[in-house]
Formats: structure tokens, C-alpha cells, sequence
């Protein structure tokens, strides 16, 4: 069951419109829309709402003046760091100054959106416009500030140091020197965000459903904002149409005015983000500026990196640094180096926030590391992948202390690895040996094609828990809940199949809840390539507390020694001997001694049915009744996975298409626990790294405004847009965990622009250093 | 992104659209395929206070092959025109209308009225001197290709008026047509595009060589390289007089110099096809005879 490549056994639902999505729910609620700032930065001099009155059907207008106690306080900053000097979140309702388009001024409550949205436009919001911060330039030359109270913009200065690279870099035999631009881009998801929220006014308490990724800290978040015990706030996840990290930042202020709305209102209020609004309210990722320098020596091995990042965060930071903190420690890869530094500057804009998108922070990284190497190479006259091979940890020297400290705040170490083999196996599937010929060929017909490679090491399953709580019912049916949430990973198939080999029972009696606070309050959430590392080795231990009471009971209603018990298709039998067995529903009728009878299975366990010992009580001291079993994994430190892509791409001699003709991947997240999903993972990943690395930016006037806010200018590859991707893996298993696992669902997206700018550029023969890049941006760099 | 308030009408005959479209006047707008309207309305860039729906007018639907030409009916969808048409410029250039999926609501008609200076339709319609047929409460005109497009998003209809029909004229015999164009992403709207036809004599010389170019003007841009292809070794020259007479803007998608670049590349490739189609013998595919399209 572990490690088979069986189907989803979500997807018949989800395909067939069964999902439960959050605007699937609450069909009688009222429904909130936001009157949001035009201005990418202004002093908001007056709202007049009197033209809202007309509308039929209007509940309620708010706005921040409106707002009681800690309602009306900023967002909290939700990771905070020592580095983060001038840390600085919104108010759920703009207070004053608005800064960047889209940011929630006016909070409107009408029968339905409809009404609502006619409402909102009927208001009126006065603004004085304030100089604007655009693009990392304009922000570091701090000429106008986002912030009055934050000079130079900079919200956080980091340094990452191992060794002294700058000394180590001037001693170096050759040195280079050059510049990189990555551009912004957004998570993205189908669905976008939404609350619903349930105030019981009798039982005084909340039930909000949120398209979040993390359930139970939203929980904790509405409590403390809105005065209420944790007990009396339920939050659950219900299907969620993707997540990609945007998700992970929260309370968003939408999740503390709706359920505030719907307590005061004492109605269901429900607000659905719509594709506008998620262009200019959520978040974006991804742009930064860096500024590499680099000493090598003859056979290329890197004596020094020095690397300077300007990263672009936005006009806040309710998610902290943990991009830049990303981007800094995970650059490094699966390469030594002499010595290392890492200079990270934290800039305001007047933009949207920028938080965790699948790779948070990785792409950036391992763009500025693997163009360095091939500049390496160039500079040189060496095969690109040769001077990776110079560079690279290897397979004896696990656990690989890099000498940093991770964004989990441990020691940067790998725990295992196989580097020389990632790349081996990589340069054969995509046959870089032979690729001489295949150019030759193309070159004689007039095309254009070059070959692009690049590595990636991600740390995964960061902690610092997750739990897991299994339960076998009466009927035999297990029951697999966990904190964290789902966005369409596939977790009730991995966590049925871990649960299913575990306990020997077939996968078709186990159901798995995620992100369900009524079923699991303790949880951190879903993000960093976690859940089947955090999780699925929570749910594994679970299923062997569980498997051990069980085989106790057993041994007892079979007169075995439980060591020499069990457990398969659902059965506890003598291991030799099936005839002596037991049903593991049996079991779990006998683990809950009963006064009544409610059906015929409990007859069994009732007080004259059971031959249990007078003298004992019923339940021995320290035992539990029920067949359960729940307990937590909380890893020391993250385990890293690793991979290594590769891609043939074709660039048009006349037009500038670029066409990728290969893509090949070889990955490494140890032990699989369902090989199609990972492949399926990957698939999702690349497709978004393809994104990123040829057709996604967010296009921002020097205004602030965002020129591309809609799916027909932001460029979204289809289907069509996407080469068929070929999958090798490698499984080098975790010794951090019980199940040997690592993460898998960030990989596919991480080296994505590194590995096409690198077959640009041997295709084209001048240096690509700025991504994404368009058919137009490669005309213009042909000219230059 | 819901629409502002507008009432509803569904008229079943063309009459009842009529009077329901001269009773809104300025306040009106016809629906069709609801392929570019629905967003415009969804995004609030559009308020019309009245929405006439004219899918349930049967007699719309209709797609006839005349002597001369296709007469293309206001509720004909892309994916039967692409289909059945049996004029291969339209053929060719549907192929490039968004995805399958929009193409079976999209209307032809829908998208002459709608007027994008990006879309296919508009420019194949102008290199074909077609026209479009209109009506209203006080009767109907016939409106060329050469005065239907106004400017980006415009259109010479008025208030009240109907598209009732396009007639797009089929190609002489010995005649051959090319379409070509690049999008971002499959089925975008182009960053140009050209659409092309040249005719020849029975000797095989050229008589006519036109091209209609989309994304590189207000409206789609018609001209004739008939000197150049029939002068010898004056291609080089079309092509740079193609590049010359273009007027792109520059967006985000591409700049004026990359568009207008690519402009000379498409015409150059149209034409050599449409070229090497008119010259090759065999059955004349690019006539129309008249009747009711079979499909
Ligand atoms: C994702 C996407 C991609 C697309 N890509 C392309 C593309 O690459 N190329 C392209 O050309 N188009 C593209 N389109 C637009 C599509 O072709 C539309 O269908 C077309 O432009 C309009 O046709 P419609 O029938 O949908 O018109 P509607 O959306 O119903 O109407 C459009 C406008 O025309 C008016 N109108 C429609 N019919 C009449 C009539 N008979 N008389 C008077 N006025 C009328 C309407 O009032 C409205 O103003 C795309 C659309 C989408 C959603």
C-alpha cells in the first residue's frame, strides 16, 4: 500500500462537482463586498456612504471608525524576527493612508453580492494622493517614503555568513561580477479566498468556514480579536480550490470583519473574493533584486559567494522575512563553498504584500546560484555540469552542516542526500552528452536550440508539529483526522495509504478530515513541503498506538501473546495460525466496556456479556476506552529533499518564440508514498515554474496601478503551454522521521527559471540575467 | 465582478429584437455569444440598462452559401463556421478564435460588432471587402467592411441597430489565402496577425495580392501589395512597406517595434503560402456554390 502509485480517491468527487467549496456553502447568507483604494498610496480625506442608502437590500456599511477594541487594531505580525527592525501590518480597514491599490477601505453587508457590490459603488471615498514607491529601485533610493516612520524603506536587514567571503573572494583566481532580476508573480489558486461565518447567539459561539491553510490558527486569531474563548470558534476548511502559500497568511482582514459582521449582525455573512480583488489583495511573490559576486578556481570550485538582495515585500509584513530568510539559506544548494555571505535588505513598496508562493523564496535562490555556476563555466570554457560536480556535498559527508541558521530557526543541516547521483541520472535522461548532435542537426535546418540545467536542494517538513489521531469504529471504518488543511494535495489518499499499511486494513475503509478544528484543534497548517512529512508521520504513530491497544485487546479475547499477533484486511489473527482471528471492528466493540445495548454489535461489550475480571475496574488505570490512538511528530529539524532539472528549448531565429522541446526532472523526496501523486506534484510545479519563467509578471505602473489584473493580461500558461515532463526519482530516505519521507510539493516549481534562462543563453549565446522573459523581452536582447 | 442592474429581454423573432432594441435606444445592448459582453458586465466596465438577448431568435441562426459568398447569420458560433463555412480564409483564421470552448458560444457576428482591433474575424472581413447586414425598427442597410470598423471596441452600428448578418465573398478560382499569427499563449488574442489572399491569371501571374492586418492598428489594416508580388524580386519591398504602414501601440504584452517586426514575418509568410496555394492545380476548393451549408 505504502509506496503504490494508486489513483486519488479524492478525485471522483472533486471532478464530478462534489467538492465543497467555500461559495458552496452558505447559500442563505448575506454577502460582503470591499470598497478598496483606487491610490497605491494616499491619505483618505472623507467616505461618504449616503449614496449606498439607496440600495435595496443593503445591510450594513463599516468602516474602520467602526471598529471596536482589537477589531480595529493592526493584523498581527504573525512571524517575527529579530532582523525585522520595522515590522509593519495594515488595519483589517484602511485607518488613514491607504498603501497599494486594493487595500480594503469600506466594508459593505447586502442580501447578496450583487446588491452588495451595487452598494459599494455608490460610496464615496475622498483622497489626497501621496507620492507612490514602485520597484526595488525607487524604494531602496528611499526618495519617498511607504512608511513615515520607516527610513529608507527598509522594513529588515539580514546577513547570512559563513567564512569571510569577501576576503576569500579577493584571494580567488578568478572573480565575476554581475547583476540578476527576478520578477513578481502570485500564488494564484482557482479558488480564491472566503470566510463564511455562523454566530450562534444562543450558545454564544462561532463557526467560520475559511478557504485558508490553517484552520486552527485562524481559530486562535478570530478568538483573540474577537474576545472569545477558543472553545466557542470552530474554524474548518472545507475544500479548498488551491492554495500555493497565499492561503497560509492569515487572519486576512476579511477573516476578522466577516465573522465580526455576522456576531453583530447576528446573520450568516459570507464573502467570496473574486478575481479582481485577488489581483490586488492577496499577495504576490517572488521579485527581487540581486548582486552576485563570486571567486572561483580553475576547476570552477567556488572559493567565495558574496550575494546582495534587494527583496521587494511590499507595503507590509504580516508574514515576516521568511521569503528573503529562504532565499538566502537555501541558495546555497547542494554545493559547498569556501565561504559564503549573504546580505539581505528588506524593501517597502507601494504594493501588494508579498508572501509565501510555492517555493517561497527557493526559486530566487537557486536562479542566483546555478546562473552563477554557468557563468562559472563560461568563464572557463568548462561543461556546466562538470563544474556543479566540482562543487557539490558528497554522499559521505550527510549530515551537511551549512553553517546557517534555517527559517525553522535550527542549524542549516542536511540530514541525506545523494548529489552526484541526482546529477548523473539527470545529464542521462535529458542526454546531455549527445546533445552536440541533436544541435547540429537543428542548426544545419536553421533552428535554434540550446540545453539548460540546474539544482535545487529544498528544505522540507518544517516543524513544529502536527498531529494525528486515528480512530476504529464499531463497523470496522477508520477514521484518519489531522490539523492541517488541504488544497487539493491528495492528502486523503497519502494519509489513507499510511494509515491503511499501518494498520493492515484495506484503504477503502479509511477516511481522512483535514483541517477541521472540531475534529483536531492542535495543528500549525499547511505550507513548506510539510504535510506528509509533519502529518504523515503523526498519523503513522497514531496508527501504532492505536495497532498496539489493539493487539492487546485481541490477545486477550484470543488467548495469544499480542506479540505474535497481526493485523491484515482488516483481521487480528495468530501470525501462523489464521483461523484463530478476530475483526479489528470486534476489537474495537470490546475496547469500550458498556452499560447499554444500542445495537447488536454492542451486545458483545456490555457488563454480562464481557468476561472481564470482577476484581478489576472495567477500564485498568492509564487506559482509555475506545479503539484510539493519537500522538504528534515534532522533528528535530527540517529533512531536505533535492533534485536536478534539465530542458531542451528552441528559440525562433525570426520571431523570438521560445519552445520547450524537453523537460526532464530527477527528484529526490526519499522514501514515496505514492509515486503518482508525487509525479503529479511535480507536474503542478513545473507548470507554475514555466510560468514564472516565461509568461507571468505583475505589470505595475509607476502609479502603483496594476496594469494586468485579469486572466486574459496575466499570462497563465494553458494546458497548451505546458511540454510533457519526464520523471526519474531517487530515494535517499530521511533518518529524521519513521516513515523515512520528505517533502515533495514545492519541488517541481524551484529551478524552473534557472534551467530555461541556462538553454536560452546556450541557445541564443549572450547572457539571460532577468526573468521571466517574453518572445518581445528576447527580440529586444538580440538587438543589444 | 457581478453586473450592475439591467433589465432582460428575450425576444423570439427579429421584429420583437428590433422593437425591444429601439425602445432601450442608447441604453441597449444586444447579447450574442455573452463571450466578451459577460466579462465587461461582470467587471463593471459595461452598464447597459438593457440587455436584448437575441439566442432565441431562430431566424439569426442561419449560415447560407450564396453565388459569391457565405452569408453568415447573427447566432451562427464560431465552431460551425470554422466547420462548415467551406470558405477557407474563415476556416483558417477561426482556427486562431480563443478555445474550442468559447468557440461554441462565440458568434461571428458577435465578434465583428464587438470590433476588437486584435481579432481575426474583423480583419479577414476587411481583406474580403465584405460586409455586414443591419437592421432596425426603420429598416436595413448594408454597411462595407471598409466603414464598419470605427475605431478599438467600435463599430459604425447605432443605437437600435441589429447585425443581422456578414457576407464574407468567396475567392475567384485560381486564388489562394494564408492566415497567420502570434499569440502569447495559444488562443489569445494575436500580437499581430495577417490574413492573406492572392489571385493569379491563368498564367500563373499575379493579379491581386491584399493582406488585412490585426493588433497593429485601430482597425483591421488592409493593403494592397499587388505591385510588389508582381513586380519580381520585390518581396523584400512589400514587406518593408508593410512594416512602414503599420501603426502598432505598444502594451504590455509586446512593443510597437516587436509588433510591427512581426508584422513583416507574418506577411511574408502569408503571402508565400497564399502564393504557393493559388499557384498549385488541382480541385478549385475555394469556390462557393450557392445553397444551405450541409454539416
Ligand atoms: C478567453 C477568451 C479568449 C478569446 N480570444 C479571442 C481571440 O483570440 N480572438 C477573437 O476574435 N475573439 C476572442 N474572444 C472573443 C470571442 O471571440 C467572442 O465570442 C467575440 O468577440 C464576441 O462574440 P459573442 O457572440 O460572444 O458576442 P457578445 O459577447 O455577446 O457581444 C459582444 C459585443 O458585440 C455586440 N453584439 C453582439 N452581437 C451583435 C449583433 N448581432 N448586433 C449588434 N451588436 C452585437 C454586443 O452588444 C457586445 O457589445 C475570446 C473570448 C474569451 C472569453
Amino acid at each position: 500500500m505504502f509506496g503504490e502509485p494508486i489513483v486519488r480517491v479524492e478525485d471522483p468527487r472533486l471532478l464530478t462537482g462534489q467538492g465543497r467549496y467555500l461559495d458552496d456553502l452558505g447559500r442563505g447568507a448575506l454577502a460582503a463586498a470591499f470598497v478598496r483604494s483606487p491610490y497605491a498610496h494616499a491619505r483618505i480625506t472623507g467616505i461618504d456612504v449616503d449614496g449606498a442608502l439607496d440600495v435595496d437590500g443593503l445591510v450594513a456599511v463599516y468602516t474602520w471608525e467602526d471598529l471596536p477594541g482589537r477589531v480595529g487594531e493592526p493584523l498581527p505580525l504573525l512571524i517575527p524576527h529579530p532582523a525585522l527592525t520595522h515590522g509593519r501590518t495594515a488595519y483589517p480597514l484602511a485607518r488613514d493612508v491607504v498603501r497599494h491599490v486594493g487595500e480594503p477601505v469600506v466594508m459593505v453587508v447586502a442580501r447578496d453580492r450583487y446588491l452588495a457590490e451595487d452598494a459599494a459603488g455608490r460610496i464615496q471615498v475622498t483622497y489626497q494622493p501621496l507620492p507612490v514607491v514602485v520597484g526595488i529601485e525607487k524604494s531602496a533610493s528611499a526618495e519617498y517614503l511607504v512608511h513615515d516612520d520607516v527610513p529608507g524603506n527598509v522594513g529588515a536587514f539580514l546577513v547570512q555568513e559563513v567564512g569571510d567571503a569577501p576576503a576569500a573572494i579577493d584571494a580567488a583566481p578568478h572573480v565575476l561580477e554581475f547583476r540578476l532580476d527576478i520578477e513578481r508573480s502570485a500564488s494564484m489558486p482557482l479558488e480564491g479566498r472566503g470566510v463564511y461565518a455562523r454566530w450562534d447567539a444562543d450558545d454564544e459561539s462561532l463557526r467560520v468556514y475559511s478557504s485558508t491553510q490553517t484552520s486552527t490558527s485562524v481559530r486562535m486569531a478570530i478568538a483573540a480579536k474577537l474576545g472569545l474563548p477558543p472553545a466557542k470558534v470552530e474554524v474548518i476548511a472545507p475544500d479548498v480550490g488551491g492554495g500555493f502559500g497565499v492561503k497560509i497568511v492569515h487572519p486576512w482582514p476579511e477573516e476578522v470583519l466577516v465573522p465580526w459582521a455576522a456576531r453583530l449582525l447576528n446573520q450568516e455573512v459570507k464573502w467570496a473574493e473574486d478575481r479582481r480583488e485577488h489581483f490586488v489583495s492577496s499577495a504576490h511573490e517572488r521579485g527581487q533584486v540581486q548582486f552576485v559576486r563570486v571567486g572561483f578556481d580553475d576547476e570552477g570550485r567556488v572559493l567565495g559567494l558574496d550575494v546582495k538582495i534587494l527583496h521587494d515585500h511590499g507595503a507590509y509584513t504580516p508574514y515576516g522575512i521568511i521569503i528573503p530568510i529562504i532565499t538566502s539559506t537555501q541558495l546555497l544548494g547542494p554545493y559547498k563553498l569556501g565561504a559564503y555571505r549573504a546580505e539581505v535588505t528588506s524593501l517597502y513598496t507601494n504594493t501588494l504584500i508579498v508572501t509565501p508562493y510555492r517555493g517561497a523564496g527557493r526559486p530566487q535562490g537557486v536562479f542566483c546560484m546555478e546562473r552563477t555556476m554557468d557563468r562559472i563555466a563560461a568563464h572557463l570554457h568548462l561543461d556546466r555540469i562538470d563544474v556543479r560536480a566540482a562543487n557539490l556535498i558528497q554522499p559521505d559527508e550527510f549530515p551537511y552542516d551549512q553553517g546557517l541558521i534555517f527559517q525553522d530557526g535550527r542549524p542549516l543541516i542536511y540530514d541525506s542526500g545523494d548529489y552526484p547521483a541526482l546529477l548523473r541520472k539527470a545529464r542521462d535522461l535529458i542526454g546531455w552528452d549527445s546533445f552536440g548532435s541533436l544541435r547540429a542537426v537543428a542548426t544545419a535546418e536553421g533552428r535554434r536550440i540550446g540545453i539548460g540545467f540546474a539544482c535545487y536542494v529544498e528544505g522540507t517538513g518544517v516543524g513544529p508539529y502536527e498531529g494525528g489521531h486515528v480512530e476504529v469504529d464499531s463497523s470496522g471504518r477508520v477514521h484518519v483526522s489531522t490539523g492541517l488543511t488541504s488544497q487539493g494535495q491528495g492528502h486523503q489518499t497519502v494519509f489513507a495509504q499510511i494509515a491503511a499499511a499501518e494498520l493492515g486494513v484495506p484503504i477503502s475503509d479509511v477516511q481522512v478530515t483535514t483541517g477541521d478544528t472540531r475534529r483536531f484543534g492542535y495543528a500549525v497548517g499547511t505550507f513548506a513541503s510539510r504535510a506528509a512529512v509533519m502529518s504523515g508521520n503523526a498519523i503513522a504513530l497514531a496508527c501504532r498506538r492505536l495497532k498496539e491497544k489493539a493487539l492487546r485487546i485481541a490477545a486477550e479475547a484470543l488467548e495469544a501473546d499480542p506479540r505474535d499477533l497481526e493485523i491484515a484486511d482488516g483481521q487480528v489473527y495468530v501470525r501462523g495460525n489464521p483461523s484463530a482471528s478476530i475483526p479489528l471492528r470486534t476489537v474495537a466493540v470490546l475496547s469500550n466496556p458498556l452499560r447499554y445495548a444500542f445495537d447488536e454489535e454492542a451486545q458483545r461489550a456490555t457488563q454480562f456479556a464481557t468476561g472481564s475480571s470482577p476484581d478489576e475496574p472495567p477500564i485498568a488505570p492509564g487506559e482509555e476506552p475506545g479503539l484510539e490512538g493519537k500522538d504528534y511528530y515534532s522533528p528535530v529539524r527540517s529533512t531536505f529533499a533535492a533534485g536536478a532539472h534539465a530542458a531542451i528549448v528552441e528559440t525562433d531565429p525570426d520571431t523570438a518564440e521560445i519552445r520547450i522541446l524537453r523537460y526532464a526532472v530527477v527528484h529526490d523526496c526519499g522514501r514515496l508514498i505514492n509515486p503518482r501523486i508525487v509525479e503529479g506534484q511535480i507536474h503542478g510545479g513545473v507548470a507554475q515554474g514555466i510560468a514564472g519563467a516565461l509568461y507571468e509578471k505583475m505589470e505595475y505602473d509607476s502609479d502603483g496601478q496594476l496594469l494586468n489584473a485579469s486572466f486574459m493580461d496575466f499570462l497563465m500558461p494553458y494546458a497548451t503551454e505546458i511540454p510533457r515532463i519526464e520523471i526519474d526519482h531517487l530515494e535517499t530516505p530521511s533518518p529524521l522521521n519513521p516513515l523515512g519521507i520528505k517533502g515533495a510539493g514545492e519541488a517541481g516549481v524551484i529551478p524552473v527559471s534557472a534551467v530555461i534562462a541556462s538553454a536560452i543563453e546556450d541557445a541564443e549565446g549572450f547572457e539571460i540575467s532577468a526573468m521571466p522573459i517574453s518572445p518581445d523581452d528576447l527580440f529586444r536582447l538580440r538587438r543589444h | 465582478m457581478k453586473p450592475p442592474p439591467f433589465d432582460y429581454h428575450a425576444p423570439r423573432t427579429l421584429g420583437e429584437a428590433l422593437d425591444a432594441l429601439a425602445e432601450a435606444g442608447g441604453d441597449g445592448k444586444v447579447l450574442a455569444g455573452g463571450q466578451s459582453l459577460i466579462p465587461l458586465l461582470n467587471m463593471r466596465l459595461a452598464a447597459p440598462g438593457q440587455l436584448i438577448d437575441i439566442n432565441r431568435v431562430a431566424a439569426l441562426d442561419t449560415l447560407v452559401r450564396e453565388p459569391g459568398g457565405i452569408r453568415v447569420g447573427a447566432l451562427a458560433r464560431h465552431s460551425r463556421v470554422e466547420r462548415s463555412s467551406g470558405h477557407p480564409l474563415l476556416r483558417q483564421a477561426l482556427r486562431h478564435v480563443a478555445h474550442p470552448a468559447i468557440r461554441n458560444r462565440g458568434t461571428v457576428v458577435g465578434s465583428l460588432a464587438h470590433a476588437d482591433p486584435a481579432a481575426e474575424l474583423p480583419a479577414v472581413l476587411a481583406v474580403l471587402g465584405g460586409w455586414v447586414e443591419v437592421a432596425s425598427v426603420s429598416g436595413t442597410r448594408t454597411i462595407p467592411a471598409a466603414s464598419f470598423f470605427a475605431g478599438p471596441l467600435e463599430s459604425a452600428l447605432l443605437p437600435g441597430e441589429l447585425a443581422v448578418s456578414a457576407f464574407f465573398p468567396s475567392l475567384p478560382p485560381r486564388s489562394g489565402s494564408a492566415f497567420a499569427e502570434l499569440a502569447r499563449r495559444h488562443g489569445d488574442y494575436a500580437l499581430a496577425g495577417v490574413a492573406a489572399v492572392v489571385e493569379l491569371d491563368a498564367s500563373g501571374a499575379v493579379t491581386s495580392a491584399r493582406i488585412g492586418c490585426l493588433g497593429v492598428a485601430a482597425t483591421p489594416l488592409v493593403l494592397d501589395l499587388t505591385p510588389y508580388l508582381m513586380a519580381s524580386g520585390a518581396f523584400a519591398d512589400a514587406v518593408a512597406y508593410v512594416r512602414e504602414r503599420a501603426e502598432p501601440d505598444g502594451d504590455i504584452h509586446a512593443s510597437a517595434g516587436y509588433r510591427r517586426h512581426l508584422l513583416g514575418l507574418l506577411a511574408a509568410r502569408t503571402l508565400s503560402e497564399a502564393h504557393a496555394t493559388a499557384s498549385s492545380p488541382g480541385p478549385s476548393a475555394h469556390r462557393i456554390t450557392g445553397g444551405t451549408t450541409d454539416e
